[in-house]
């Protein structure tokens, strides 16, 4: 869907914000819509993603993967590689240059895994200006190197001792903030999450991951790939992924966090297994209870671990244009070891459920396809968290 | 004519303005809910808000955000929740207004969760993160059954406060700070003017009642001779739960709806 005037993908979206908002959400569309296709603003995030950022990114053919699994052709759409060691980068630059332009000094995010915060802080800091991140308490333990990271590069971090203690979390004391500052304020939303135009803003500004790989699956093949693999919490790297490839034949495939498995409570993945409703500004499918209150979530990956999903998802999961699957922590866990051992690329535990997916898919699927997989970043924050993992599991 | 309009026409006639008291229901449980409304009515509160509690209540400060949670861990259902209000509605005629967020009713259908409401004897409802381009079938479920009010803020244009008024029965809720309830910021001089600019564009049509950061005696005087219909008080009532032990609740709380509902009469 192109730009939706009302802010609706279907029936999903919307706008469902306190009324104090209203004009900041109003003067960011006007702004938005007056400077996506503007040749200057464009011109200067397309110096920034190249010469700081470091885009194009590889579409790497994972040689030693596709042999072990005997199938398609696997190839890896390496945003790891990016500055800062994730996809976020393309959407932070594209919105802190769009907050300069509105003037706005002062910018709130919220982070889960910590690499929307670390990305943030690091746009914030090469444009000038000053940056604050919510993080939920329960993820400034578990991904400590990127609170250190942010602290770093100038950020405040905030840590959220509120509810679950997690993304959610974060994403509520983030809107509280903006509520409070809202003159002053620009809130760096870092999925395809919240109220119009944050989902269609965050995607047009991560499809630069889909472009690239039409061209480079094009300069490798001559064709569009056969099947698309991305990881899903909110979603961005996947639907900045999918949009353009959304009109070619691949099949498209968006992974959740099962965490310790769908029939457990444990778990993250909304799409699969959760309802419509209404949280941080849109209608979507969340996980909740039989009265609407919201679920605490599992994910064995901090940027995954949340209750909501960007409403375009929900959106193609209805017209069943995507299918959404899902990959349990125990999974991800082997294919993050798989992917080490065979290519010697650490990818974050969030990618490796696409790794998971990829894996399974390509063990029967034919050699003459080709699965594209986007590596939404690398796993660097996580080596501690799986060494207890494999401590704890007795593994190997 | 509804409960909420009928006080509105009654406090007019006496020259008062109204009082509108808001406690979580449930908080910490529904003993201390039931005497904390005991207290309010004694005490001269003019419009009862009974909150149900969410589980991510975004535009909520600490002390209401705390009360949710206590409330939900305690285990306030649906149900629970509205068979306390056939217990108040049994008591008194006080009109009472329902604050919680979209996704409650949404997730139970807004005409299913309207009937329930009214059925117990809820006369309006209030969603804060409920915005006016979305609320068509809310609206049209609510139609004739119960009062829809919508809040305004201090940067709400003049085209959206007529628009939002037309959607609005009961009282229009302007939020006086930008923040979160229970925000200390003290009196500003934004809030002032627009309560008065909002007066202007209403034309009286539809009360004003102010809240968000309301808590003293001196507020709600400043607030009244500037023009607002109502004012709210939330968190500082919390507050006094929170600290005062279970049997003075009911006093501490009547004498304190006193101290401020005085400040309402116009002499």
């Amino acid at each position: 869907m192109k730009y939706p005037k009302d802010g609706r993908f279907g029936e999903f979206g919307g706008k469902y914000i306190p009324e104090t908002l209203v004009p900041a959400i109003e003067e960011l569309e006007e702004n938005y819509l007056k400077f996506k296709d503007n040749k200057e603003f464009k011109k200067e995030l397309d110096y920034y993603l190249k010469q700081y950022a470091g885009r194009p990114t590889p579409l790497y053919y994972a040689k030693n993967l596709s042999e072990k699994c005997g199938g398609a052709k696997i190839y890896l759409k390496r945003e790891d590689l990016l500055h800062g060691g994730a996809h976020k980068i393309n959407n932070t630059l594209g919105q802190a240059l769009l907050a300069k332009k509105m003037h706005k000094k002062r910018i709130i995010a919220e982070t889960g895994a910590g690499q929307h915060g670390v990305a943030t802080a690091m746009a914030c800091a090469v444009l000038g200006m000053k940056s604050e991140v919510y993080m939920g308490y329960k993820d400034t333990i578990r991904q400590k190197l990127n609170v250190s990271r942010m602290n770093m590069l100038g950020s405040k971090v905030h840590p959220v001792m509120s509810g679950s203690k997690t993304l959610k979390d974060a994403i509520n004391e983030a809107i509280r903030d903006w509520i409070t500052n809202v003159e002053t304020t620009y809130y760096l939303l870092g999925s395809a999450v919240g109220p119009h135009p944050y989902p269609v803003m965050v995607r047009d500004f991560q499809s630069v991951i889909g472009n690239e790989i039409k061209v480079q699956m094009k300069k490798i093949s001559n064709k569009t790939p056969d099947i698309i693999i991305a990881c899903v919490g909110g979603g961005s790297n996947a639907i900045g992924t999918f949009y353009p490839l959304m009109d070619t034949n691949a099949e498209i495939i968006g992974v959740e966090a099962a965490g310790k498995g769908l029939k457990s409570k444990f778990h993250s993945a909304t799409l699969s297994s959760g309802s419509k409703g209404v949280l941080h500004g849109m209608m979507t499918y969340l996980l909740q209870d039989k009265e609407g209150q919201i679920s605490e979530t599992h994910s064995i990956s901090a940027g995954l671990d949340y209750p909501g999903v960007g409403p375009e998802h929900a959106y193609l999961k209805d017209t069943k244009r995507v299918k959404y699957h899902s990959a349990t922590d125990a999974e991800v866990i082997d294919a993050f070891l798989t992917l080490t051992r065979t290519e010697g690329i650490i990818p974050a535990l969030e990618s490796a459920h696409a790794i998971a997916e990829a894996i399974k898919v390509a063990k029967i699927s034919k050699k003459s396809e080709s699965i594209v997989v986007t590596l939404s970043g690398r796993g660097d924050k996580d080596v501690e968290e799986v060494q207890n993992y494999l401590n704890t599991h007795d593994k190997n | 004519m509804t409960r909420i309009k009928e006080k509105f026409t009654e406090l007019d006639a006496k020259k008062e303005k109204a009082l509108i008291a808001y406690i979580m229901v449930g908080y910490p449980n529904e003993n201390v809910t039931l005497a904390a409304v005991k207290g309010l009515i004694k005490g001269g509160a003019d419009i009862i808000e009974l909150g149900f509690p969410f589980s991510d209540p975004l535009a909520d400060g600490p002390m209401i955000q705390n009360a949710s949670t206590i409330s939900l861990e305690a285990g306030t259902k649906i149900n629970k929740f509205f068979n306390i209000v056939k217990k108040i509605r049994k008591e008194t005629d006080i009109p009472l207004v329902l604050m919680t967020y979209t996704n409650i009713l949404y997730h139970m259908g807004y005409p299913k969760f309207i009937a329930k409401s009214k059925k117990a004897g809820i006369d309006g409802i209030i969603l804060p993160d409920m915005s006016v381009e979305e609320s068509k079938e809310y609206i049209a479920s609510a139609k004739n059954k119960i009062d829809t009010i919508f809040l305004i803020s201090p940067n709400t244009t003049k085209s959206r406060i007529e628009k939002i008024s037309k959607s609005s029965s009961g009282f229009l809720y302007l939020v006086a700070v930008y923040g979160t309830t229970g925000v200390k910021t003290g009196i500003q001089s934004y809030t002032l003017k627009a309560i008065k600019d909002v007066k202007k564009i209403t034309k009286g049509k539809i009360p004003i009642g102010v809240g968000f950061g309301v808590s003293t005696p001196d507020d709600v005087r400043k607030y009244i001779k500037v023009g607002a219909d109502a004012v709210i008080v939330g968190s500082a009532f919390l507050k006094i739960i929170k600290n005062t032990t279970q049997s003075k609740i009911e006093s501490r709380i009547e004498s304190f709806t006193k101290s401020l509902k005085s400040q309402t009469k116009l002499r």
